[in-house]
């Protein structure tokens, strides 16, 4: 633990190529997770984001035992599961619990694969709780294209689906087809949640997906600047706890997540006083 | 409003094309038949109430004119024009449900859905006049004062005042509102039916107003279409509101009571389970 504040090191760090793919990757994974984020949370869907995030290690999973991208594997996952939980949970109240029976067989799954897996231990660790030096820059590149394509389509469809999450009835009967929207939403978080498997793993991709919206909203009711707002925190949670993780080599998730969850708190404690003088 | 203007306005609507138009309407599930030839014409600034009991096909009826419940018989027209699915001449006010505070919308953004939440893309182009919009609507339903406060910390009262708004401000040729007054108190009842009245008679907009209590709004009724067990009965209040028709029409004794300015309806319960103030569920 000696190493924790040695900023040499983490400015040698810093010089390398590899270490800049990981920050480029999380500023990446920081714009698009800030952008879903308030919508993730408006539309209560952060079990479900939990539960993608699962079958994207899986698939990532299945694609090292392949021998395959382990960066498409997660996408592959990640959209399977965006699809199931689309198809199989429509209804709200359906939702939760087909979420928890998928996740739970999807884990399973995973871990079988990594068990038949040669190299087992170490890779499986890294898909669960991510690894910045995985990144090499042909990952780069599909996370880049990933993340510019899941951006142009919630460009397009970010009013309609706001319309959805806040007012579905009256948005039905607007002529918005909120049964298009919901798997379609689900798919765009299922290719998010894949690049997040990458950089902070599978189990803590919540910290970018949901933490920063859950912040926002605590702070602001304003559409556009949660969605600024949730941006700027992811940023700083992706970016700031690769950072903080070189110089100590600890695992990055807990940077992020230590981060992300820092933020959140001090959101909640700005929104009640927030709330305070607007209930006034 | 005064009867003679009432009269006058009565007489200029039923000469103006009507905004709403049911031909030999039938909607059935399988054996159960909602209701079936039903011929209905709603003119411009008509105020109808449909009323009934649950299951009688209330909210089927709105959905018929959104486009979202085919017929299975007859037709049904908007303006002129078959019913389609998210048509623009149509605004609709829901019944008020609690919205979460976690929910990051104001009322202005609510109001703005009304105006362009159906389309894709981000709208930045037509920002101001979305904007004038939205502050016109808010400013006519006396909502400006609150438009920036976040929707979940609103009272129903205020909340509904916003519905109605964003039901407005795409300025529709037709008006439907399903049970917009359940779950708010008598005075925001009043307040809420006479700001949908007093706008769609402004801009011409026919209402049809689905409710289970005729009283809050019996003094903008025009007419009445009353829904029961696949018939109904189309009229003006003080004709369809009458003992012999709700008995008729219910098949059993059912009395209707004036009491000073209310109407009072004793019998119909039995037959709707007792459940009176109940939520009708979508079929």
């Amino acid at each position: 633990m000696t190493g924790l504040f040695d900023f040499t090191k983490t400015g040698y760090l810093l010089g390398h190529d590899f270490v800049q793919h990981a920050l480029l990757a999380a500023a990446v994974l920081g714009v698009v997770s800030g952008v879903l984020a308030p919508l993730v949370v408006a539309r209560r869907m952060s079990f479900a984001v939990h539960g993608t995030a699962e079958l994207a290690f899986t698939g990532a999973a299945a694609a090292l035992l392949l021998g395959a991208s382990v960066g498409a594997g997660a996408l592959a996952g990640a959209i399977v599961a965006a699809l199931l939980l689309g198809l199989l949970g429509l209804r709200d109240g359906d939702r939760d619990s087909v979420i928890g029976a998928v996740l739970a067989f999807g884990l399973g799954l995973g871990v079988f694969f990594l068990w038949l897996y040669p190299g087992r231990a170490r890779n499986g660790l890294s898909l669960l709780v991510g690894q910045v030096v995985a990144i090499d820059s042909t990952d780069l590149t599909l996370l880049a294209g990933s993340a510019v394509a899941v951006l142009v389509v919630m460009a397009m469809i970010y009013r309609p689906l706001l319309f959805a999450s806040v007012d579905q009835d009256v948005a039905v009967a607007r002529g918005v087809p909120v049964r298009v929207l919901s798997p379609l939403f689900a798919v765009l978080l299922g290719v998010a949640t894949a690049l997040g498997v990458q950089t902070v793993g599978a189990l803590l991709v919540m910290a970018l997906m949901v933490t920063p919206g859950a912040a926002a909203v605590r702070v602001t009711s304003n559409p556009a600047l949660t969605i600024l707002l949730a941006v700027i925190f992811a940023e700083v949670a992706a970016v700031g706890g690769i950072v903080l993780s070189l110089a100590p080599g600890a695992p990055v998730s807990t940077f992020v997540t230590a981060i992300s969850f820092s933020i959140y708190l001090a959101c909640r404690l700005a929104g009640r006083s927030r709330l305070r003088r607007l209930r006034v | 409003m005064s009867q003679a203007l009432q009269q006058e306005r009565h007489v200029a609507a039923q000469s103006a094309e009507p905004r709403v138009r049911l031909r030999s309407a039938r909607l059935a599930y399988g054996e159960r038949v909602l209701w079936d030839g039903l011929d209905l014409d709603v003119a411009p600034g008509e105020f109808l109430a449909v009323l009934g009991p649950n299951g009688s096909g209330k909210t089927s009826l709105m959905r018929v004119l959104l486009g979202l419940q085919p017929l299975s018989a007859g037709s049904a027209e908007i303006g002129g024009e078959p019913v389609q699915r998210g048509s623009r001449r149509i605004g609709y006010v829901p019944q008020q449900r609690a919205v979460d505070v976690t929910v990051a919308v104001r009322g202005r953004d609510l109001v703005g859905l009304g105006w362009d939440g159906h389309h894709w893309g981000l709208g930045l182009r037509g920002r101001r006049e979305r904007r004038q919009r939205v502050d016109a609507a808010l400013a006519a339903v006396g909502a400006a004062g609150y438009s920036d406060r976040p929707v979940g910390l609103l009272s129903g009262g205020e909340q509904q005042r916003l519905r109605v708004a964003q039901a407005l401000v795409s300025d529709p040729d037709v008006l439907l509102c399903d049970e917009p007054l359940l779950s708010l108190d008598l005075a925001h009842q009043r307040m809420v039916s006479e700001l949908i009245a007093r706008h769609a008679r402004g801009r011409e907009a026919a209402v049809l107003f689905v409710t289970h209590e005729i009283n809050p709004v019996l003094p903008l009724v025009d007419r009445v279409l009353y829904l029961v067990n696949g018939k109904f009965r189309v009229g003006r209040p003080e004709e369809v509101m009458t003992s012999a028709t709700l008995t008729e029409l219910y098949g059993t004794p059912v009395e209707v009571v004036r009491v000073g300015d209310r109407i009072v309806v004793a019998g119909a319960e039995a037959v709707n389970n007792g459940v009176h103030h109940h939520v009708e569920g979508q079929p």
